[in-house]
């Protein structure tokens, strides 16, 4: 039986200068690196493979079967991107895990890399993060310094290279074919798959693209071993996560525990909801991960189990919104938010979450009109899988999960306003208790 | 006004330093638009001439790109950008209230500059720290857990050109410098601020106490051998 909670990743942040390399090397960092040196390049990807890594971006697609897709027969260079773009409503673990582990990330880049035999290797993080950046640029510099990347990797006559690459601020660069195109220098929209990055990906060649958590967990894996990753988490979810609790909750913050941790028990460690304050919905995984009530406190935060729920794990983005909160007015702001992000290439999520956007808005004011109710969800199933990518998909979620669990509130904004039935201030972090 | 103002030799040789480091020189142009507007406060039509022609690219393809992405600015900025996250989230926990005072504060709507041009207010989306919401973004540094008499003091402290921290990071400088580290360049700031604090650190404080902590790597390897024939 693992502990409650299993710091690996977070496991050194509250050490002094934890983002330098004479830190990162004092606690056994780069380890991981020396003997991913020693050993084959398909030895990693078994390694990986055998370990149940599954992407923890969101998506849960096991990495080292994307790692096997990469066809070594294919004349072209092969390249790594680390999607650092975290963006997704609610998700904040990838942030404070570069600002304070970066190297962790920059090993787990090179025997990646060594692993998909690529000699060119980016990490795309988003721009808004200035002080991320810069500690990504100070923990590659260091690392050319020490010898773990450049040519002839401490004699290993492999070579790499890492660029830090920063965005200019657009949600849809965290899709991973927006991604590309968005490092190729050009507007980021997503492609047409197939053909799926790993046959034709940054600069049409074999590219993987990770996670920053899922390329972070690897020096672990090849240091401990596949079963020492998988004696954590599920059978199906294995290993450690960070989840990150936000919003009404007494001890908001990131948690790095074992997959299939409960709500309640996450709840619990820190104290429950915030005084005086009652659970009424949560996303588990970001907005783009359909809400759950108070009903579903028990479930495992696992891929599995979550689907089986109605959701979707995500990316482990706990938002945590109590009876203050207008579900309307959170599903409104949300959906304004995919409006904003929609990158315009096809018509169901450009046109429609204009539509969605203002039909919420008139709810919002109480002016709801007969009838829109069945106008959102007639748009949501028209934009539900005929988007071109996942965004549109995305902004259908909240809509038709809070419909489900909080219909009365959507009817109730046929005659009143948002702000009367759930006064804005009384949600806030500096409310005073009982207001 | 600096829209045909010329970039600078040191400007452009740092843009073609940026197109050196990709294996495909068009991949630069993100930088080298983040340099652009750290060299001339804004998204000019030099800047996208000079874009143009270090990438052998048209002017529209340039301009396509720089109009896509929010993070650059086609109108002069102020000193300072102040973003407040109005995302559900931290709009809930008090980011809307936050963003209505900064507005009255300043005499500004959303994405205008205040007469002093010290500060340009903006909406931003989700900034990835909901753990501290409501969070303001000064020059993309973070300030955590604000409240509406907070978020004034700090940028009554940039106006009157007072040395303002992050509650995450470095001395804020100004958006222009930000925009050059964003683009490409260190600017010796990284050791300033801590690793983490506050919500970053709950999991692993509650761990400590409870002496918890991950299985010990040795032990799952001496239960098992790793599957993955490894042979070091």
């Amino acid at each position: 039986m693992t502990d409650t909670l299993t710091p690996v990743l977070s496991a050194n942040w509250g050490d002094e200068r934890a983002w330098t390399l004479a830190a990162y090397t004092e606690r056994g960092g780069y380890q991981g690196l020396t003997k991913a040196l020693a050993m084959e390049p398909d030895a990693i990807i078994n390694e990986v493979k055998e370990s149940g890594l599954r992407g923890r971006g969101g998506a849960g697609f096991p990495t080292g079967m994307k790692w096997g897709f990469i066809p070594q027969d294919n004349p072209n260079p092969k390249y790594l991107v680390v999607n650092a773009d975290e963006s997704e409503p609610g998700t904040c673990k990838d942030i404070p895990l570069m600002m304070a582990n970066p190297h962790v990330l920059v090993e787990g880049v090179i025997i990646a890399s060594r692993a998909i035999r690529a000699n060119y290797a980016f990490i795309y993080v988003r721009g808004e993060v200035l002080h991320v950046i810069r500690r990504l640029r100070a923990a590659v510099r260091e690392a050319y310094e020490a010898g773990h990347l450049g040519k002839d990797i401490h004699g290993s006559g492999y070579d790499l290279d890492l660029v830090i690459h920063a965005g200019a601020g657009a949600y849809i660069c965290g899709e991973e074919t927006a991604l590309l195109d968005s490092l190729e220098g050009r507007r980021g929209q997503p492609r047409l798959r197939p053909p799926f990055p790993a046959v034709a990906g940054l600069y049409a060649s074999p590219t993987v693209v990770n996670n920053v958590e899922s390329v972070a967990s690897v020096p672990g894996i090849i240091l401990g071993g596949a079963d020492w990753f998988g004696s954590m988490g599920t059978e199906k979810s294995r290993g450690h996560g960070i989840f990150s609790l936000s919003g009404h909750v007494a001890k908001p913050g990131q948690y790095e525990a074992p997959f299939g941790i409960t709500l309640r028990e996450l709840l619990d460690l820190g104290g429950g909801m915030r005084p005086g304050s009652e659970l009424k919905f949560w996303t588990p995984g970001g907005s783009s991960t359909p809400i759950l009530t108070a009903e579903h406190l028990d479930v495992p935060l696992d891929f599995e189990a979550v689907g089986a729920a109605g959701s979707m794990l995500g990316t482990r983005a706990l938002q945590i919104f109590d009876q203050t909160t207008s579900v309307v007015r959170a599903v409104l702001r949300w959906t304004e938010f995919y409006k904003h992000e929609s990158c315009g290439k096809c018509t169901p999520c450009r046109e429609g979450t204009w539509w969605l956007a203002q039909t919420l808005r008139r709810m919002d004011q109480g002016k709801g009109q007969p009838g829109d109710i069945e106008l959102l969800l007639d748009l949501c199933d028209n934009i539900l899988g005929r988007a071109f990518c996942a965004l549109g998909d995305g902004a259908t979620s909240p809509i038709t999960s809070a419909i489900e669990y909080f219909r009365e509130e959507f009817e109730a904004s046929m005659t009143t306003p948002s702000w009367e039935l759930f006064p804005p201030s009384a949600s806030t972090l500096f409310a005073k208790e009982g207001v | 006004m600096t829209d045909l103002e010329q970039l600078d030799s040191k400007t452009l040789a740092e843009m073609t330093e940026l197109a050196d480091r990709y294996p495909q020189a068009r991949s630069a142009l993100l930088p080298m638009l983040h340099l652009v507007q750290s060299a001339q406060g804004q998204i000019t039509q030099a800047g996208i001439q000079a874009c143009a022609d270090a990438l052998e690219l048209t002017e529209a393809e340039v301009s396509a790109v720089a109009t896509f992405y929010t993070m650059y600015k086609r109108r002069p900025m102020g000193k300072h950008h102040v973003g407040v996250c109005t995302n559900t989230l931290c709009a809930v926990m008090g980011g809307d209230e936050i963003f209505d005072r900064l507005c009255a504060h300043l005499d500004v709507g959303n994405d205008e500059t205040s007469e002093d041009g010290q500060i340009t207010l903006e909406k931003v989306e989700c900034n990835a720290a909901c753990d501290f919401a409501p969070v303001m973004m000064v020059n993309w540094e973070f300030f955590d857990n604000q409240t509406p008499e907070s978020a004034i003091e700090v940028v009554d402290d940039l106006r009157a050109d007072k040395p303002v921290q992050s509650t995450r990071g470095a001395t804020i400088t100004s958006w222009r410098e930000a925009e050059r580290v964003i683009g490409g360049f260190e600017d010796g700031l990284v050791d300033e601020g801590p690793a983490a604090n506050g919500a970053s650190l709950a999991g692993l404080e509650i761990a400590a106490e409870k002496g918890w902590a991950a299985p010990a790597m040795d032990a799952a390897a001496k239960k098992a051998k790793p599957a993955g024939g490894t042979d070091d």
